[in-house]
């Protein structure tokens, strides 16, 4: 019964946070935006790679730089969705007292709402993706991709995002406006240190060593072997090294890292957002408005 | 019987982060409530006497510093998903919402994450939208919504769950005379409709807490000053009563000192309407009707008669020494 009534919580909220995401403008001016932005917020790594190797995007270094910034789109939009349920229904909506004492998982109800910002990531994703195939010769080849491997890293590596971002949902119960700027930083973190858009290998020994306890590392790597396996190993043809420094490490063992981090994640994440709920309750701030 | 609501030395102390940034704030100072079920309670002071603070801690928004609090009887520290399932809150001057949502959206919104079948929260939601005036409002945003409407959609949003107990913050705060009425007449039909539900309402309306309540706690800095009926809080003030007759066509006022029970009387000439006014201070109430025979027998006319008693901020004044406002 308890689940059922979760994930009825899960539905409805996934449906309200479908109405903040969509409500706010006609289907094809929203559809036009969602096609837009992702490909315009790539074309701006593109433009800068292209500057600085005269135009070349054709090679594996380009589809392993692309396909990781496409990727990193999970990172970045679900770990500021999951914070921002809290930060808008506080401060903008004022509506999170209300949402607080019903009786409901409170979990569930932020990952309904964080539900939709993955579905239209996953679009934006896929519209950035095929753009990058088609316009400017990524490599990726839909007969070779690891469809298995891919759909396993997709969920393990999603469900880890998800929990971090609830940790930092907790957080923002303690936090004013700075919410926002504490998971920007957190995945501006990830976004250097975890081979996203350049190997691990590039990094100072200290920091590959950081790279290496980081669940997205593993994720970014995962992915891209599901989906580009070509370009993995021209990379690793071309620079004649382990250039990922993850060349090592099988698929197998990967996965079960990323399990490892789903739930040590997960143990952490409830134990800060409890934390954090409970000293939200004690300081008053659940009901706190300080941005608007 | 057991009590919908109990406190019990219930204390709230704000500190400031730092000391520059102000005093400690002692919101709630060891209060003691019992309040039972089916009972309309309100909590009547001024703003900042720790109405707010109570209700927070008893709608699990807030933690008490010390003491304890049940919620039909249910620790609001510790059973919190108890406490949830049977309690709603409304605040005055409440203008959140859902935007982009309609009205009849949000309703049904809430009204699922307390667990009610949707389609008896959309009866529920249409009962209630009609009840308020709000039936052509339904199918509009709520941004649209004016401030006062949002407020009696907050306050359908505090009863389509059909809570046990309600904790009404201020609900009337800001709204207009007939939307005021409109909330309070709702308010008292809802609790008379069913004798297990309970109503907890804080106010600094005098007339809006002695109109509605069955019991009254004055609270001032924290502190429960007085905690009975209406009536019985009134009775505190020593107060005689006072009896103000407008009368047609008197020319003497002479023979009143024989009537028992009556304290004094002075008149009051008003020339342009051609009428006096005569005020009684009566010690016996049941000295009215002697009064009242003794001007008609001289063969005035009584163009209106009223009553004066102690009100509740006579009662304030007696207990805090100053006035609520």
């Amino acid at each position: 019964m308890a689940v059922m009534n979760d994930l009825k919580v899960f539905k409805d909220s996934a449906w309200l946070g479908w109405q903040m995401e969509a409500n706010w403008t006609d289907p094809f001016l929203f559809l036009t935006y969602s096609i837009v932005k992702p490909i315009a917020g790539t074309l701006i790594l593109v433009l800068m790679y292209m500057v600085v190797t005269g135009g070349e995007t054709g090679n594996a270094f380009f589809s392993y730089m692309y396909v990781g910034n496409a990727m990193y789109m999970f990172v970045a939009e679900v770990l500021f969705g999951v914070t921002w349920v809290i930060h808008d229904d506080r401060e903008h909506y004022m509506t999170l007292k209300q949402v607080y004492i019903a009786p409901m998982n409170f979990y569930m109800y932020i990952m309904g709402r964080s539900a939709i910002k993955i579905a239209i990531t996953s679009f934006g994703v896929l519209v950035t993706l095929i753009f990058g195939v088609m316009a400017l010769g990524v490599d990726i080849d839909l007969a070779a991709v690891d469809w298995p491997l891919l759909a396993a890293s997709l969920v393990l590596g999603l469900a880890c995002i998800c929990i971090l971002g609830l940790a930092l949902g907790g957080v923002s119960f303690l936090t004013a406006k700075h919410s926002i700027g504490i998971n920007e930083g957190l995945a501006g973190v990830f976004y250097v240190l975890s081979g996203v858009v350049f190997p691990i290998t590039i990094l100072p020994t200290w920091a590959q060593s950081v790279s290496r306890i980081l669940p997205v590392t593993y994720w970014m790597e995962a992915i891209r072997r599901a989906i580009e396996p070509g370009a993995m190993r021209e990379l690793a043809d071309t620079s004649g090294f382990d250039v990922t420094g993850m060349g090592g490490i099988s698929d197998l063992t990967m996965m079960l890292y990323l399990l490892v981090s789903v739930g040590a994640f997960f143990v952490m994440s409830i134990g800060v957002f409890r934390v954090a709920d409970y000293i939200a309750r004690k300081k008053g701030k659940v009901d706190w408005t300080t941005a608007y | 019987m057991q009590p919908a609501v109990e406190t019990q030395s219930l204390t709230r102390v704000f500190r400031p982060k730092r000391k520059k940034e102000g005093s400690i704030v002692t919101a709630l100072d060891s209060v003691d409530l019992r309040i039972n079920k089916g009972e309309l309670f309100g909590v009547l002071g001024p703003n900042g006497a720790g109405k707010t603070t109570l209700l927070k801690i008893l709608s699990t928004l807030l933690l008490p510093t010390s003491g304890k609090a049940y919620v039909a009887g249910f620790d609001v520290e510790k059973d919190l998903l108890d406490v949830r399932k049977r309690i709603n809150m409304v605040s005055g001057g409440e203008i959140s919402g859902y935007g982009l949502l309609t009205v009849r959206e949000n309703l049904w919104m809430f009204s699922q994450f307390y667990g009610i079948k949707s389609k008896e929260a959309n009866a529920r939601i249409e009962e209630l939208l009609g009840r308020f005036g709000l039936t052509e409002k339904a199918k509009e945003k709520v941004r649209t919504l004016s401030t006062g409407q949002r407020q009696k959609m907050n306050v359908i949003r505090g009863f389509v769950t059909n809570p046990e107990i309600v904790f009404l913050d201020e609900p009337t705060l800001g709204l207009d005379v007939n939307a005021a009425r409109a909330v309070r007449d709702f308010i008292v039909d809802w609790i008379r409709s069913d004798r297990s539900r309970t109503v907890l309402l804080t106010t600094h309306y005098m007339m809006e807490a002695d109109e509605l309540c069955d019991r009254i706690a004055i609270i001032d800095d924290g502190k429960i000053l007085a905690c009975d009926t209406p009536s019985n809080l009134k009775r505190m003030v020593k107060m005689n009563t006072t009896l103000t007759l407008s009368v047609a066509g008197l020319n003497e006022i002479a023979g009143f000192d024989t009537i028992q029970g009556l304290n004094s009387y002075s008149q009051t000439k008003d020339v342009e309407s051609s009428t006096t006014k005569l005020r009684f201070v009566l010690e016996d109430e049941s000295c009215v009707s002697d009064i009242v025979s003794k001007v008609v027998a001289e063969g005035s006319k009584i163009m209106s008669l009223q009553k004066t008693e102690p009100t509740l901020e006579d009662v304030f004044i007696k207990l805090v020494g100053r006035g609520l406002e």
